[in-house]
């Protein structure tokens, strides 16, 4: 795996907080097309590692790039999601005092100046992306009702349909099964499953069943570095993975 | 046909199209009553009533124009008096040169106050304003490249909440102090009085208070309808966006300073505007129009009318203002106390003012920032504790 080749690469980053190691020489190439799924314990690094490669957090030392050539630490929030890297938070956060409808809408691919936005008019295309996307989300029926007011796990998915509405190369998603229902919980599986055909797509998540219906290759974090990495038969058989993680 | 789709959006909250028709019903009634019914019928306005409601109006298109920073972006300006205060200035400045020779030392060129100071000739920045036009363009052009400028610096530093109201207040203190000063050449204390007439009419004939009252009344309906249709375009739904999350939309690719901006322009060009349409009804504009105090009233009357309702504050800054006229004839002394537990009562009690008690507001079943866990603020938006005042 190379930079040239990759999609993201991370190599050698290191971040530190008031001198705590948050991440530590932390080395990961994403293909183009691939989904990757990360577990780790509890403060291993895995939301820190989505705050550098959005522009949140600046790395100390080491190398972000997206699609091998352009190098993400030198840019901010907004011109990386403008490249095409979408983040869905490990807490849901919509847009509470809107609709779903136009959660989507702000959400959507395109024009991001103020001036045009006041002008805008709703073409045939967007309202046709936005009832696509609601009906991927199964949020047809509330799709006028106040983001507030939808449960934990339809918010979740609201915020799986925002990343979708951007349409982003690179789709980073954390926690999202979090407080769901066994029920949600494979339901979301089959969502990112059905993402991960046109999308390259990293997940975070705990829940080893959850990343088990994903079948996907498997990085696990570590105080701020890679533990072991391959598929989940391998990685969860490995001694250490045991040792910090699974076995506790 | 692009501004016509634009201008329609603000017809569409029937709540604003019913401000507009009662505004438009002030506008029509008050000059008829005044002019048209004979003087002695019970019906009869009396005169001093029809600039004093003049006034309200230019009132109620600041507290309007408040509203559309603090109400849909969050940004709780303490400042908002002194781009009024500046469009009043550059009025008043028109209103000096209108004057001529009839001063009380009848000098052509100078204004009385800069005779009284010895001054040769007019400072290089009193140009132009002779000219009822270019007062205008200053009228537009003062308030809003000086919250172009402020905002600019502000918002790209990413400084909100409570520390960008403190540098609001602290804007709004240090043009006090300067337009306190003789050597600016604005009238120092005393500011700028006197004046005689207003595009050729005699500012203190009844007919030409009525216009003026007219177009003040006019003013806050187009003032209404292009905020409403800002808040009803997209644009608007991204400003509540910034309000609510403000670190989440620049993970959509937004930039809020940006965003920001614009809506922070706009609203110090509409109380700039406020600003002139005030001082040829009140007679007179001095530095005391810059004092914090006064900019904190606005924020009292867009509370206790409601915030983040376009109409609210309109009705809050006609209520408040004649509460503080009947009060301050009863009890001037304590007029400040009753105005400071207005707001704490309105801020505990009525978080979304007359407008929410009248059930005109729509509702949601929860606060988003509050109901989050801490930890998960701290995730998405660093600053939203600050965000929501
Ligand atoms: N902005 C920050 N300031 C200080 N410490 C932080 C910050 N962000 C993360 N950390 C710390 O870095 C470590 C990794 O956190 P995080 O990336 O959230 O872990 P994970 O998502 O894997 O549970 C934790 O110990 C956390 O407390
Ligand atoms: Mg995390």
């Amino acid at each position: 795996m190379s930079k040239a080749t990759s999609i993201l690469y991370l190599d050698g980053v290191s971040v530190s907080f008031d001198g705590f190691k948050a991440i530590n020489n932390l080395s990961l190439t994403l293909d183009p097309g691939e989904m990757r799924a990360i577990i780790g314990p509890n403060g291993a690094g895995k939301t820190t590692m989505m705050d550098i490669i959005t522009g949140k957090t600046r790395p100390d030392e080491g190398e972000v790039y997206f699609n091998g050539t352009i190098d993400l630490t030198r840019h901010d929030e907004a011109e990386i999601a403008m490249f095409g890297i979408g983040r869905k938070f490990q807490k849901p956060t919509v847009f509470e005092s809107q609709t779903v409808e136009d959660n989507l809408l702000l959400s959507l691919k395109g024009e991001r100046r103020g001036f045009p936005a006041l002008f805008y008019r709703k073409s045939k295309e967007d309202a046709a992306a936005i009832d696509e996307i609601l009906g991927t989300i199964r949020l047809e029926a509330r799709r006028k009702d106040l983001a507030a007011n939808l449960s934990h796990g339809q918010k979740q998915w609201l915020e799986i349909g925002m990343l979708l509405a951007q349409d982003p190369k690179v789709l980073l998603v954390d926690e999202p099964v979090a407080g769901m229902t066994d029920a949600e919980t494979e339901e979301t599986a089959r969502l990112l499953k059905e993402i991960a055909k046109t999308h390259s797509v990293i997940v975070v998540e705990h829940d080893m069943h959850f990343v088990r219906e994903l079948g996907v290759k498997v990085t696990c974090l570590h105080e701020g570095s890679v533990l072991a990495e391959g598929t989940l038969d391998h990685v969860s058989a490995d001694k250490r993975v045991i040792e910090v993680y699974l076995g506790r | 046909m692009i501004l016509a789709r634009f201008f329609a959006g603000g017809f569409r909250s029937p709540l604003v199209v019913a401000g507009m028709v009662i505004i438009l019903a002030l506008a029509v009634l008050v000059p008829v009553l005044n002019l048209a019914v004979p003087r002695g019928s019970a019906f009869h306005m009396p005169d001093y009533l029809v600039p004093l409601i003049g006034k309200y109006l230019c009132y109620a298109l600041l507290a309007l124009a408040l509203d559309l920073v603090w109400g849909f972006c969050g940004i709780l300006s303490l400042g908002h008096a002194a781009f009024f205060a500046l469009g009043g200035y550059a009025m008043g400045m028109y209103l000096m040169r209108q004057i001529g020779s009839r001063g009380v030392y009848g000098n052509p060129d100078l204004p009385d106050f800069m005779v009284f100071l010895n001054w040769k000739e007019l400072p290089w920045y009193w140009y132009g304003f002779d000219s009822f036009a270019f007062a205008m363009l200053m009228v537009v052009l003062v308030p809003g490249i000086l919250a172009l400028v402020f905002g600019w610096f502000a918002f790209r530093s990413r400084v909100t909440g409570v520390y960008l109201s403190i540098i609001t207040q602290a804007m709004t203190f240090a043009l006090m102090l300067a337009f306190f000063r003789n050597e600016m050449g604005f009238g120092g204390n005393n500011g700028l009085t006197d004046f005689k007439d207003i595009v050729g009419f005699d500012i203190a004939a009844q007919s030409t208070r009525v216009g003026l009252f007219i177009i003040s009344a006019a003013a806050l309906i187009i003032g209404l309808v292009i905020t409403s249709a800002v808040i009803n375009s997209k644009y608007g739904k991204i400003l509540a966006a910034v309000r609510d999350a403000e670190s989440r939309t620049r993970f959509l690719g937004y930039r809020p300073e940006n965003i920001k901006l614009i809506a922070f322009v706009l609203s110090a060009v509409i109380a700039g505007i406020a600003g002139a349409l005030y001082v040829p009804q009140v007679g007179i504009i001095n530095p005391g129009e810059f004092e914090p105090a006064n900019s904190i009233e606005v924020v009292v009357w867009t509370a206790v009318g409601g915030r983040a309702t376009l109409v609210g504050p309109i009705a809050g800054a006609f209520l408040v203002n004649a509460g503080k006229s009947w009060f301050t004839g009863v009890l001037p002394e304590y007029w400040l106390f009753a105005l400071g537990g207005l707001f704490i009562f309105v801020t505990l009690f009525m978080p979304k003012g007359i407008m929410g008690l009248l059930g005109l507001v729509r509702r949601r079943k929860s606060t988003p920032v509050d109901e989050m866990s801490p930890d998960a603020r701290a995730d998405i938006a660093p600053n939203a504790a600050e965000q929501q005042q």
